[in-house]
């Protein structure tokens, strides 16, 4: 089998209610601080969610120079700002030689609400792409994907694949999802939200949280300062329901082992884990069955979604940017809202933020249609 | 480009028509509406499988065309599934989004379900037990050269050693379904750009 080049980890962002930028978002997690709050929707309808000051966005807004003659949507602005923070950490680098990929789930929904008889231009996911594309002067056509709730990590998969087959030398993956009505009342309907702060892998968990936020990861294959490389990653479906994941685990089972493979690890190389935790009586318990099979339930393991709520089709990528810290600081950041383990196998919930030497860190993810989603990243310190 | 991977079979659903390999197999009067159209592919196809009911259109038209493209045979249990639209699950998010506007309108969770175009990978791979590699991309255009580039690489990495991909479209204006089998068959045409985008324009 040819070669394929090494596909490194350059810069990130993490732009949410959490914290403008990464590390401001690492602060708060140092800190076990968490950004979801209480909100009204009526008298008798509240639910809890993290979500942005609209004044606060908008004055960060209004400090780059962009055309104000068009009218950007939330999300727009916020991948907007995201991309104008990485480009602007990063002048080298070469436009034409970088795909944009863009992870969300339902884009800019919200324009629906307004649609009449005409579907708004805006509505469509891959408007997004043109809009970034237009404004930043990216010379290829931006890739745009939407895969449920693993889509973050699925675009550096995307983009770490299509590096290897040297299509291109960098990709710019971006991730976000705002929160609408059509969301909120879906999972309403669902019943899958919890009344208070979400509790992932607890015995008393009832549900998730909603949240906003936008993320970008930089990838080249040019190593740079990099420390970090993607070694492993995969996507398997459960084969099993699309609306609540298999009992036992099958598809992440599957991606988990084919990214090992790909890795050439065994799972006892693995030092921690950055996992979906959503806080689903479903989902949690799933992922414990999958971890035990692969004998993974011993390892330092944290879920973010009580810091950020369930973030769509930002939170795979921000959940692996997260693991990238861990192994760039090494540091294992605190998992919230789980007081009593809930789940079988036991996991070993990380409780508190903790210095360890870190050389491998996984990420999963899990989502309807019956998704999942595996990566490994390597801490080339120790390589 | 690929030495061992072929397009060994193709259909398009378009005009109330299928086009099995260049041939139309079956067709309905034009006029008639596209569930219509779908339960008479269905009837076709002589299977017997009550979750296409339950389907939003955007799904039953994927199940109804990789049925027509797996029909003489058992799919590769390594087939990923990678498709590319443009209007994402449009046609479903606005059926959710009257129901949530109108307070007399009943909103249902299993419309809201299918508010992800990535659902009809999940149907998919039930149907055929698929624990693949699944990607569900959104593009104005359909893009053969960036799918070629990405067969390529699940291929090469042995993440997958067959596919069902291509175009599966569903809006107010219609719909426009294009899917191709790619498999390590001895016969059938080669996986290039220009042979998958053949029967798409």
């Amino acid at each position: 089998m040819q070669q394929k080049p090494a596909v490194h980890i350059i810069d990130d962002e993490i732009i949410a209610p959490l914290g403008w930028g990464t590390s401001a978002n690492l602060a708060q997690i140092k800190q076990r601080q968490t950004a979801i709050k209480k909100h009204k929707v009526s008298a008798e309808n509240f639910y809890y969610a993290a979500l942005f000051e609209e004044e606060k966005l908008q004055q960060n807004f209004d400090q780059l120079s962009f055309s104000t003659a068009e009218d950007f949507t939330k999300l727009e602005k916020l991948f907007l700002l995201t991309v104008h923070h990485l480009l602007e950490r990063n002048p080298s680098i070469n436009l034409e030689e970088t795909v944009l990929i863009i992870s969300t789930t339902k884009g800019n929904v919200e324009l629906l609400e307004k649609a009449e008889n005409s579907i708004p231009e805006k509505s469509k996911l891959y408007s997004l792409g043109k809009t970034i594309q237009k404004y930043f002067n990216f010379k290829n056509e931006p890739i745009t994907l939407s895969n449920a709730c693993i889509s973050g990590g699925l675009g550096l998969s995307v983009g770490k694949r299509l590096l290897e087959e040297k299509a291109y030398k960098n990709a710019l993956v971006l991730g976000g999802d705002v929160v609408s009505k059509f969301t909120r009342s879906g999972f309403q309907l669902l019943q899958a939200m919890d009344s208070e702060i979400c509790k992932p892998y607890d015995k008393k968990r009832k549900g998730i949280n909603l949240g906003e936020a936008t993320a970008g990861v930089l990838l080249s294959t040019e190593k740079q300062n990099s420390i970090i490389q993607i070694v492993g990653e995969a996507t398997a479906n459960d084969a099993n329901h699309i609306s609540g994941p298999s009992r036992t685990g099958e598809g992440l089972v599957k991606a988990i082992s084919s990214a090992l493979n790909e890795a050439h690890l065994e799972a006892s190389a693995i030092d921690c884990i950055s996992a979906h935790g959503t806080a689903t009586l479903y989902n949690d318990a799933m992922e414990a069955q999958a971890f035990g099979r692969l004998n993974l339930q011993q390892k330092p393991l944290t879920s973010y979604k009580a810091y950020y709520g369930h973030t769509f089709g930002a939170s795979a990528l921000i959940e692996s940017i997260l693991s990238i810290k861990s192994l760039q600081q090494n540091l294992l950041f605190p998992s919230l809202g789980c007081d009593e383990i809930g789940v079988e196998p036991a996991l070993n919930i990380q409780q508190n933020l903790e210095n360890k030497e870190l050389k491998f860190a996984l990420k999963t993810a899990s989502g309807f249609g019956g998704c999942n989603f595996a990566m490994i990243f390597k801490n080339l310190k120790y390589a | 480009m690929h030495k061992n991977h072929q397009i060994s079979a193709t259909v398009l659903l378009r005009n109330h028509q299928v086009i099995l390999n260049g041939k139309v197999i079956f067709e309905v009067a034009k006029d008639l509406e596209l569930s219509v159209f779908l339960k008479a592919c269905y009837q076709d196809l002589e299977i017997d499988y009550a979750k296409f009911y339950k389907m939003d259109l955007l799904s039953k038209l994927g199940f109804i065309a990789s049925e027509y493209l797996a029909k003489d045979q058992k799919l590769n249990s390594e087939t990923a599934l990678i498709l590319q639209n443009s209007a994402g699950s449009l046609e479903t998010d606005l059926n959710y989004q009257a129901s949530i506007s109108d307070e007399n309108a009943f909103a249902s969770p299993s419309v809201f379900v299918y508010t992800l175009p990535n659902i009809v990978l999940g149907e998919l791979s039930i149907r055929h037990q698929l624990q693949t590699e699944n990607a569900f991309f959104i593009s104005e255009k359909f893009d053969a050269s960036f799918l070629i580039v990405y067969l390529q690489n699940l291929f090469s990495t042995n993440k997958a050693n067959a596919a069902i991909c291509g175009w599966l479209d569903l809006d107010k204006e219609g719909y426009h379904v294009f899917l191709s089998l790619i498999t390590q068959d001895e016969k059938g045409k080669a996986l290039t750009a220009e042979n998958l985008k053949e029967n798409y324009e």
